[in-house]
This record gives structure tokens, sequence and C-alpha cells, in this order.
């Protein structure tokens, strides 16, 4: 247990851990094969990570790192876009700084920047929209990203500009929504979750009910998680104990912050700016139904697709990048060829390298120095073979 | 970005816009706060109380103990600091 004194409550993550152990021994398959649990969030990767907590769990629970990253998930070829748009003239580009990396298939916005596109790091849309306030003769664009946990604040940064009488602000939306996203992984064949992690800031915004499909359709349990290492401990626990009760259900281990309706304000926000795109590409795992969000025809002045021509061109992810392989927990990063190699997170070849909460990069950061090493040594002497 | 970080309200700066001042960790920085906003909870009983913000949206209230254990998790996985100085690059 090396790293469980640094848990908040030493004693409740032992005493977690000791009834962990003793539900595992009357789950019979994992005496077959390991049970799988799937942490949605980049955010459950990176404390995953950071506390050792797989470390701590017997060795037939396996934890599979999910691509709940928005950052990380985004293709190369919306990236590109992104960078024509930042490279017009009358443009000011504003975005997160965990976006400014993210690989295009050329360059990425910091190249861009670099190259002179007057690209622009902000904290909130709300500093774009003040931005558009003190710049009437550009346009200024905000690059609008994540789940359902940002969503909410650029639909209401759209309602301010339109109340502001702004015409010189709008979105490049790349949202993205959870459910189809879990849904798709369930469907995957040969895929063999045993039950989820659910991402706790996402469910603070949408609330319980839109995880009910996976207990009632897949049969699988699922618990909405907070962040603390502790928090991930308990959830890990009601997993199992519902798998060793054969029970399939949705519990809230976040009920401190998340209200099992979600938030209203933030719901109806997005109900009035946002719609579904049929199709949204992801890095890594390809084109998934419904799972893009797009502004609705009301706000189209707010939207920088339909206010400029962008290339739209389609990317492929590289032939050697794995991250999909990852993602559905058929190989572990250190698996991937091009892991530690060609791909790291100075210059990453896949999603799951971008940011520090993609399991890759969670694992090239935290994984222990020896085993890094025993890979570079195995790599080497594989390539001197004739 | 989906981590939020938290802070106390210390200022009403515009009712009608639903815009307040938060303090977190020393520093003061202005959010929305329509999502926490409703007939039960008007703008001006808010101040004073501790919410969870994420990218200048108080997206929920929570106890004071909660935020102090979420703002100490925070700085130990050093995403206190990002969020800090991404917060004050923007602030004018």
């Amino acid at each position: 247990m090396k790293y469980v004194d640094e848990f908040r409550d030493p004693n409740l993550a032992k005493s977690l851990v000791r009834e962990i152990n003793e539900l595992v021994e009357v789950i019979e398959f994992s005496k077959q094969r390991p049970i799988q649990l799937m942490e949605f969030c980049g955010g459950h990767t990176h404390t995953i990570f950071r506390y050792g907590i797989e470390q701590l769990l017997p060795k037939c629970i396996e934890l599979v790192h999910g691509p709940g990253c928005p950052v990380c998930v985004l293709p190369m070829g919306r990236v590109d876009d992104c960078v024509s748009l930042a490279q017009r003239s009358e443009v000011i580009l504003t975005t997160f700084g965990d976006a400014m990396r993210v690989p295009g298939s050329k360059m990425s916005l910091l190249q861009a920047k670099a190259d002179g596109a007057d690209v622009r790091m902000v904290y909130s849309p709300l500093d774009a929209l003040r931005l558009a306030h003190e710049n009437k003769n550009r346009e200024v664009i905000f690059f609008a990203l994540g789940f359902e946990t940002t969503m909410p604040s650029t639909a209401l940064t759209v309602l301010q500009a339109e109340a502001d009488g702004l015409d010189n602000f709008s979105l490049f939306c790349n949202h993205i929504t959870t459910v189809p996203i879990i849904e798709s992984i369930l469907n995957t064949s040969g895929m063999q979750l045993d039950g989820f992690v659910a991402p706790g800031h996402v469910s603070m915004v949408v609330g319980e009910k839109p995880f009910n499909f996976v207990a009632e359709k897949y049969k699988k349990p699922i618990v909405i998680t907070g962040f603390e290492p502790l928090d991930i401990l308990q959830s890990i626990w009601l997993l199992v104990k519902q798998i060793a009760e054969q029970r399939a259900e949705v519990e809230n281990q976040y009920a401190r912050v998340v209200a099992s309706r979600g938030n209203r304000q933030a719901l109806a926000a997005m109900e009035r700016v946002f719609e579904l795109r049929e199709f949204f590409e992801w890095r890594g795992l390809g084109s998934i139904d419904n799972s893009g969000i797009r502004i609705k025809d009301d706000y189209a002045r707010f939207d920088a697709e339909r206010k400029f021509a962008v290339p739209n061109i389609k990317i492929t992810d590289p032939k050697s990048c794995q991250c999909g392989d990852v993602l559905r927990g058929a190989i572990k990063p250190w698996q991937c060829k091009v892991f530690a190699g060609a791909c790291t997170p100075e210059t990453p070849m896949g999603a799951l390298m971008v940011s520090s909460e993609g399991a890759c990069a969670a694992y090239y950061n935290f994984g222990s120095l020896p085993d890094l090493l025993a890979l570079k040594l195995a790599r080497e002497n594989q390539e001197a073979l004739p | 970005m989906c981590l939020g970080i938290p802070g106390q309200i210390v200022e009403i700066v515009d009712p009608e816009k639903n815009l307040a001042k938060v303090a977190i960790s020393g520093i003061r920085r202005e959010v929305n706060i329509t999502c926490i906003v409703d007939k039960d909870h008007p703008v001006n009983s808010c101040l004073g109380e501790w919410v969870l913000v994420h990218v200048g949206f108080a997206m929920t209230r929570i106890e004071e103990e909660e935020a102090k254990k979420t703002l100490a998790l925070l700085q130990e996985l050093g995403e206190a600091q990002k969020e800090l100085e991404s917060m004050t690059s923007t602030i004018k």
C-alpha cells in the first residue's frame, strides 16, 4: 500500500480496500478473467494515477481508462479548421490553454500563434465576450470544447452575446456529449466492461437519469463519482458490491455536489442554444452518431462555421497509433507500439498522450521509471534483432 | 476545465446579468452565477455562499468544509495553481 498514507483518511481507505478484497472472493468469474471497470472522465484517470489507486486493488480488478478527456479526443481535422479560422486577419481566436498544444495535421494553435495568428488564451468564454466588446472591428471566435461540464458556460455566453446585441462574437463549437460515447463503448464487440465510474461534473449538470440506460438496457452497474482519491475508492467498492450481489443500478456517490435531477438552469440554457449533430468524428474512435453538439438555427449568427467557410477536411489518425484499442481496454497504454517512442507528451501522436488527463500521458508521467526503462530496453533489443 | 475550483461569493456585481465576484485562494474573479439562481435563491441571497466555479461560471453551491477539502486536493494535484494562473492572466 504504497500511497495509502496520502489519502485524507488512510483508515477508511484501508477498510475499503479490505472490503473490496473480500467482495471479489465471491465473484466467481473473476477467477477466469479480470473484473473490468471503466472510469470515463480524464479527471478520474489523473487521480487514479496520481494516487496509485490501481496498485491498491486486488489483481483481478482492472481499470480501463475511458475517452472522457475532451482535448484528447478532438480530431486533427477540427484543429486544422480552427487554425484556418485563426489565420484570418480579422479574427481573434480565443481558447482554453489546454487546447493550444493539440496537434493538427500541419500545426497546433500555439504554432499558428507563433506564425502571427491572433490566438489568445482565456480562462472563460466570458473573457472572449469581453474581448468582443473591446474590439468591435474584429471578429472574436471562441473555441468551444468539452462535455456537459463546460456546455452551460458557452450556452450562457451566447445568450449574453445576444442580449448585448453583439455581432462580432461567435463559437467554433466542438462540444461533445457523454451518453452516445458510453453507449458506443458498450456496443463494441468483444467488450467485457463490468461497471462504470461515471463522471462527477457532467452528472452535476445532467443529473442521474441519463445514465439509467447503462443499468436498465445493458445491465451494468454505474456509480456517479467525485474526484477525491477516497471518492474513487468508495465507488469501486460500490461497483464491486453491485457485481457481487448481481445488481445493476445507478448509484450516486457524489451526492454532495450532484443533485439527482441535475442543474435546471444549465440544462435550460443548453436546450435553447444547442442541438445534436448527426455525426461527429472522435480522435482514435472514428465517427459516433449523435455525439457532437452544434448551434441551433436560431443562433446561427453566433456560429463561426456558418459565418466563415471552414475547410472541414477529414484527417485520418496515424496508422501506428493505437488509441482506439487503449480506449476500448483491449491493450494497456504501454502495449502500444509507439508509446514513449514516437509518441510522448512533448510530441504527442495520439489522443491519449495530448493532455495530462489522457491515459497514456498519465501513465507516462506517473508510471514507475523502472517500468519505462525496461520498456525502452525491450524495444532496443527488439530493434537490434536481425 | 473539468475539475473546477471552489470559491466564496464576496460581491454582487450586476444583478441583471447575474454577475458576482468570487474570492478563490486570495484572488478575486468575476463569475456568472445564473446556474445557482432561481426564484427560491435570488441573486442577493448568494452573497457569502461557497460555490464550485467552472470556467468562470458558478455551477453549484457547496458546503464550506467541502470547498476547503476540494481546494486542498486541487493543490496536491497541481491543478489549483494552473487554474489560478489562467484566471489571473485574463483578469483585467
